[in-house]
């Protein structure tokens, strides 16, 4: 069994201009001890998706899906009081910003004090020992000190590593980090990643990255999610997916990469992410896609086998050549 | 190509005084300590470094926004310190700058045309007509359909509202274009485009880009000369294609490592630094890298290295190259 287990989730939130979908149909499982990465642009669902786990969509939103259990336990139709039991425990969440993440009226080891209260039963004594035992364990220095200290006294890297804490404070099974480096440094980036990998291993807890920055995802994670416009597209192990892309859109998005620029020109995707207004017909990509065909912009397509990463696509990509594909004189017309 | 000097910059500096306290002193933030470097045409500079380096404070000293506390400053012949009121006025429009958030850059009450006919009507005497068909003619050259005249910035896209940004900072212009973090802000798909046009444009205006970005992909990428920035002085400073393939400094070294490559077969040996960055108020003594050196030894605690050169095109400010 699967800890992290969701089939066809779609959530749609309810807008002054008729309903929005903002996920749509996305499945996807994440192991025991697994580090998954789940990679888009911006407005590709990837945060609202995680979001939906955690229950933590405000009532404009929609959601339904086929199964979306945590660790065997169905936390769709589960009673709010049920589900508090389970965040914060067995599931936890770090997000982007740390600065905005935290409280700045209280200090830090009150707010750590507070997830240990909630979830396990220890008293004064064995609250003050666990906090400063976790704030040691994601290396923040002199702990003791630091458990009088507003979020705003901390850096932005020291704030992460306290929602790091915070995270990690009922060993949780499954963590998500919500883009947990974007708004650090590089060299802050660096230690934040090695620290949650060496948690991660250390816990043997599972990790969900979402992400944008395709370097993270080759460093960190061992199975990667595409999702497009809040489908996904693509979804096989890490190395699969930067050796041999099986969707137009993750072989473009890879090529667009700095690094792998020929020359001063830049592989580049025309036009832009669809918005709520300009849905394109059938597959969301094809007005970008390279090998588009009036099939594509007329048929949603269907997802395709494991052995071509689950590519949602008519013709998935197959050693670079798109398979079935009719020809680019057909693709023009 | 034209390579002109049109930009020299020589030991520049910008304190920021701090108040400590009602009875106390004024304190002095050293915001930017000494940088020296020059722009050429059709060729960019990029400054790397994390936040606090002293990034912005030069490209607001480049732009003339603020003046410097001391060096010198020459764009074309002249000195800004000491050039007339007049002169600066006419060495104002050839230096532009676009920012990082293009969401917030651009006002959202004014329409697109009437955004990039505004230079010119604070820095020209063209007429009404005139002054359109050099927009339209601007639009065109980034990528803008001439529809796009009317519509408020809300209308557009991320990219777009960049491209936007791009176009009215080139309307007068200018022979030095300052990026502040141009693609920051954009998903990898959109920044490709911005690149690309940017690419474009400095081939076709012969433009001296001052490209400031934390990016070390994008700015490998797209630079001919890199100046590596830390607390405010610059640690190594010479050729982008010299300095990622053999960096000296050790933090440079760092900063290249810290940065994750996309390509899962690469096996990174990290130098992961300790520590942060340290307060610009209160820098430590001798080199200001020394408290998250790996390499660090007494001299470094004792004297602050001075830049120097270790090849032809490299400088670097470090001890172990004394």
């Amino acid at each position: 069994m699967s800890l992290l287990d969701v089939k066809n989730l779609s959530v749609e939130f309810r807008t002054a201009h008729g309903n929005f979908r903002a996920v749509d149909n996305v499945s996807l499982t994440v192991e025991k001890s697994e580090v998954l990465a789940i990679v888009g642009e911006s407005g590709s669902g990837k945060s609202v998706a995680m979001l939906a786990v955690m229950g933590l969509l405000p009532w404009t939103a929609t959601i339904t899906a086929d199964v979306m259990a945590v660790d065997g336990k169905d936390m769709l139709n589960m009673s709010p009081k049920a589900r508090r039991n389970v965040i914060g425990k067995d599931i936890a969440m770090i997000f982007q910003e740390p600065m905005t993440s935290l409280n700045p009226c209280f200090t830090v080891g009150f707010q750590l004090g507070e997830a240990l209260q909630a979830h396990l039963k220890l008293n004064r004594r064995e609250k003050k020992e666990r906090i400063i035992n976790l704030l040691e364990q994601v290396g923040i220095p002199a702990p003791e000190k630091r458990l009088s200290s507003f979020p705003h006294q901390l850096s932005g890297g020291m704030n992460q590593r306290v929602m790091i804490a915070m995270a990690i404070a009922c060993q949780p099974k499954l963590l998500i980090a919500d883009e947990p480096t974007t708004a650090l440094d590089v060299t802050i980036q660096a230690q934040i990643i090695d620290l949650l990998l060496k948690l991660q291993q250390d816990t043997g807890m599972a990790l969900v990255l979402i992400t944008h920055d395709m370097g993270v995802v080759a460093e960190t994670a061992q199975r990667v999610s595409v999702q497009y416009a809040g489908q996904r597209i693509e979804m096989q192990s890490v190395k699969g997916l930067f050796s041999e892309p099986h969707h137009p859109y993750t072989q473009a998005l890879l090529s667009a990469l700095p690094e792998r620029a020929v020359g001063k020109k830049l592989a580049s995707i025309p036009g832009v992410v669809p918005g709520q207004f300009d849905r394109p017909d059938g597959c969301l990509f094809s007005p970008r896609c390279a090998y588009a065909t009036p099939r594509c912009r007329t048929e949603s397509p269907v997802t395709a086998n494991a052995d071509v990463g689950f590519a949602l696509c008519h013709y998935p990509l197959k050693e670079g050549n798109p398979e079935g594909h009719p020809g680019k004189e057909e693709a023009v017309a | 190509m034209n390579n002109e000097t049109v930009l020299t910059a020589t030991d520049l500096a910008r304190h920021y005084p701090i108040a400590a306290g009602a009875f106390k002193p004024k304190l002095s933030l050293k915001a930017l300590a000494g940088a020296s470097f020059t722009l050429q045409r059709g060729k960019t500079l990029a400054v790397v470094g994390e936040s606090g380096c002293g990034k912005s404070t030069l490209a607001r000293l480049v732009t003339m926004i603020e003046p410097a506390t001391s060096g010198s400053l020459v764009i074309g012949e002249e000195d800004i310190a000491t050039a007339s009121l007049k002169a600066l006025a006419h060495l104002r429009p050839k230096v532009q700058i676009v920012f990082q958030d293009p969401y917030s850059s651009l006002n959202p009450r004014q329409r697109v045309g009437a955004a990039l006919e505004e230079p010119l009507l604070v820095n020209t005497d063209l007429n009404a007509s005139e002054r359109r068909a050099r927009a339209q003619e601007m639009m065109s050259n980034v990528g803008l359909r001439p529809e796009h005249f009317d519509r408020y910035p809300h209308m557009f896209s991320g990219g777009q509202r960049q491209r936007i940004a791009i176009a009215r900072a080139l309307m007068l212009e200018p022979d030095i274009l300052v990026l502040d973090e141009p693609v920051s802000a954009l998903d990898l798909s959109i920044q490709a485009q911005v690149l690309n046009l940017l690419t474009e444009l400095q081939e076709r205006m012969n433009l001296a880009y001052l490209f400031i970005s934390h990016d070390l992909s994008v700015v490998r990428h797209i630079a001919d000369n890199v100046m590596v920035m830390y607390l405010g002085r610059p640690v190594e400073q010479g050729p982008a294609a010299e300095v990622f393939a053999n960096p000296s400094h050790p933090y440079t070294q760092a900063l290249l490592s810290a940065t994750p490559v996309a390509d899962p077969n690469h096996i990174s040996e990290r130098v992961v630094l300790k520590g942060e960055l340290p307060s610009p108020m209160d820098p430590p003594s001798g080199c200001p890298f020394n408290p998250r050196c790996p390499k660090g030894f007494e001299k470094c605690y004792a004297d602050r290295p001075i830049l120097q050169n270790i090849s032809d095109n490299v400088a670097v400010a470090c001890h172990l190259f004394d």
